[in-house]
């Protein structure tokens, strides 16, 4: 009995570990059932994997069985691999388990595809159910959306589950056509949508009567899957934007490809994932959604690639040198945000801080700038007069000769592929 | 400089605020009784907790400082480092003898400091939430030992609380030999015999639960089986999970 369930932990765990959204943030489930679990809206990575990515859900796929065969996906049907699945109870008893003894945040339950897609949706919606009603569970809960999936069970769903996601994939619809010809991004459209409309009318229904459920309280996330197509850094931000707009999800995720097959359509077994460009990728996503950047300042048709070497401020930065140097002791916060080096921790600090008086070099470095970087973008009280104006590609070589850059030596990461 | 030797505890400090703005006697520092020299070359004094005195200083407190800035005294104070008790005493003085609003010039020396030892002592906090790993016990408890570098055991108690209404549990600091247990109903402080304490976290087969070692097997496989190995980054994870806590936590345990 025992041995039986490892396995099938085994093979569906790790059929579940590329999705990279971990996150249980944005939700809040008070226990006040005295039953077990309560959410808070920051979330808690329990622990992490070697390869440095948080765990705070048990993320598991309830079966890698499908009925599609999409060329990015270990689960695909023409792949030969084991195949298994969980029974509601087991996930229940897992999830459960795994809760009271503070390993999890809750549950992160996916699905391939089996026999349709209102049949597998149907199962992911009982254990839910099972979690909340019967066992009186108030941890998080990420559920997938099953592409397809009728709009009355996705629904009722949702009145079960923190956050709901459906993956995008592909950034654009040539690129998911070319690798996974029975999808659209219409497929995807459809049930964001759908639920997007539900979170706003039981928003508007909990304004009238408190009884009124909460409905997908953290929001919609989605994923795509990075280097797998020849996509630019700029299409695919700027789907990401749209998406943001359209549908205001909580997060887009950026999965650098891992080569899983032999599949002439896609970068060959044993490529690297293209970790340093998924990295920038995040980086810009920050900067669109926390620090007032519009997609087109980073990303537009003269640049359509973000830098490698340096991160995506510092390079917008360095070709937008007419805004700087910018004057720390009077500039307003927007502006501040956008010196590279600072961060926005730092940003409100100054704000405050300048409140008492002029601020010196001595205490921005205290406050936490990184001064070696910001220096070249910034006036303070008692900045060094410079006769010299260095063009952007000197300031440039100066940071980068000082800053040790984690990635810079990992530069064999990096593979062009197309 | 004069020393003043208090017994560790806030009410201490705050007694010692109150000597202080009673005296003016210039620069001070305080030493923790546990931790005093007698030195040849300074005066001490010895400070006596005084209820009343302390309860006014934090009267006092309570209206020149928001929630944010109560809370950050007070994880400053449970950090317990001898350096971190001066800054928040002269953190204190300085609040007392400024205008409304002090507290937001991070350009002042002890403003930062104790802002940055609560940050550190939130983040303890923060990890022994996420690291801690209760194992469940043959008599239905969920237990723990853990080794914190800051006494946050005050600080976690609302969020296990909370989290766990429905279980037994007990979390115990093995460094400070103390910990909580909650009863199904509120949480007690409770104190082992040192031979119980070693026992804490050792998987033993008659006091654990039946299925304890399945789950701690599944876990483990489960945090195998999510890593990519391709994507492996040593550093990054032990940035994430330094190793000194390794030793509480099942998935780093050896064998299955
Ligand atoms: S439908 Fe989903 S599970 Fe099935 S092959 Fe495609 S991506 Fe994989």
């Amino acid at each position: 009995m025992s041995e039986r369930i490892r396995e099938k932990l085994n093979i569906l765990a790790d059929a579940a570990k590329y999705d990279v959204s971990c996150s249980s943030s944005g939700g809040t489930r008070k226990n006040d059932n005295k039953g077990l679990g309560d959410s808070h809206a920051s979330g808690i990575c329990h622990t992490y994997t070697e390869d440095g990515r948080c765990v705070s859900l048990l993320k598991i796929l309830l079966t890698n069985h499908c009925i599609f065969d999409c060329a990015y996906c270990v689960s695909r049907k023409s792949n030969d691999i084991e195949r298994a699945a969980f029974s509601v109870e087991e996930v229940v008893s897992l999830t459960m388990n795994f809760y009271r003894r503070n390993y999890i945040e809750g549950l992160f339950l996916s699905s391939g595809i089996f026999k349709n897609a209102d049949f597998t949706m149907e199962r992911l919606l009982r254990v839910v159910k099972k979690l909340r009603l019967e066992e009186r569970f108030n941890g998080y809960i990420h559920l997938k959306t099953i592409p397809g999936a009728s709009d009355d069970l996705i629904r009722e769903a949702g009145m079960y589950a923190d956050r709901m996601s459906i993956n995008l994939e592909m950034p654009t619809e040539q690129g998911l056509k070319l690798l996974a010809p029975d999808k659209s991004h219409n497929d995807v459209i459809k049930p964001l949508g759908m639920v997007q409309n539900h979170i706003i009318q039981f928003k508007e229904e909990r304004k009238l009567i408190k009884k009124v459920p909460k409905f997908v309280p953290a929001g919609q996330s989605t994923q795509m899957v990075i280097g797998a197509t020849p996509e630019t850094d700029k299409e695919i931000m700027h789907t990401a934007d749209t998406f943001y707009k359209n549908f205001s999800l909580k997060r887009v995720y950026y999965s650098g490809y891992i080569p899983i097959s032999n599949d002439n359509r896609l970068p060959i077994l044993g490529t690297q994932p293209p970790l340093i460009r998924e990295n920038r990728l995040y980086q810009t996503d920050w900067l669109m959604r926390f620090y007032g950047f519009n997609v087109n300042e980073l990303l537009n048709d003269a640049n359509p690639h973000l830098d490698i070497d340096i991160d995506p401020k510092l390079s917008w930065a360095l070709r937008n040198l007419q805004h700087f140097p910018v004057d720390i002791n009077v500039a307003p916060y927007q502006l501040i945000l956008r010196i590279p080096g600072i961060g926005l921790g730092s940003a409100k600090k100054i704000v405050e801080a300048r409140k008492f008086g002029k601020l010196r070099i001595d205490q921005l470095k205290k406050i936490g700038v990184a001064y070696n970087r910001a220096r070249h973008f910034i006036k303070c009280a008692d900045t060094p007069y410079q006769l010299k104006d260095y063009q952007g590609t000197q300031i440039k070589s100066f940071i980068l000769a000082e800053s040790k850059s984690k990635y810079l030596k990992n530069d064999f990461n990096q593979i062009s592929l197309f | 400089m004069v020393i003043y030797r208090i017994d560790g505890s806030l009410e201490g400090i705050l007694c010692a605020v109150f000597e202080w703005f009673e005296r003016k006697p210039g620069k001070i520092k305080l030493i923790d009784k546990k931790n005093y020299q007698p030195d040849a070359f300074s005066d001490t004094l010895e400070i006596f907790n005084d209820t009343k005195k302390a309860d006014r200083v934090w009267k006092g407190l309570q209206k020149k400082l928001d929630k944010i800035w109560l809370r950050r005294c007070y994880c400053c104070f449970l950090s317990e480092q001898n350096e971190a008790l001066n800054n928040l005493f002269e953190f204190i003085c300085y609040v007392f003898s400024s205008p409304e609003g002090s507290t937001s010039n991070y350009g002042n020396t002890y403003v930062l400091a104790v802002a940055k030892m609560a940050r550190k002592v939130e983040r303890e906090k923060h990890r022994m939430e996420a690291f801690i790993r209760f194992q469940h016990s043959a008599d239905g408890i969920f237990y723990c030992g853990i080794e914190p570098d800051f006494n946050v055991l005050p600080l976690i108690l609302n969020h296990f609380q909370k989290r766990y209404a429905d279980q037994r549990w007990i979390i115990y600091d093995l460094k400070r030999h103390y910990g909580l247990y909650y009863n199904l109903d509120l949480v007690e402080e409770i104190r082992m015999e040192i031979s119980e304490e070693r026992n804490l976290n050792k998987p033993s087969a008659n006091r654990d639960s039946e299925k304890e070692s399945l789950y701690s097997i599944l876990w483990k496989d489960y945090f195998k089986s999510t890593n990519i190995t391709s994507r492996k980054n040593t550093k990054l994870h032990l940035q994430h999970v330094p190793k000194r806590y390794w030793k509480y936590l099942t998935e780093k345990q050896l064998g299955s």
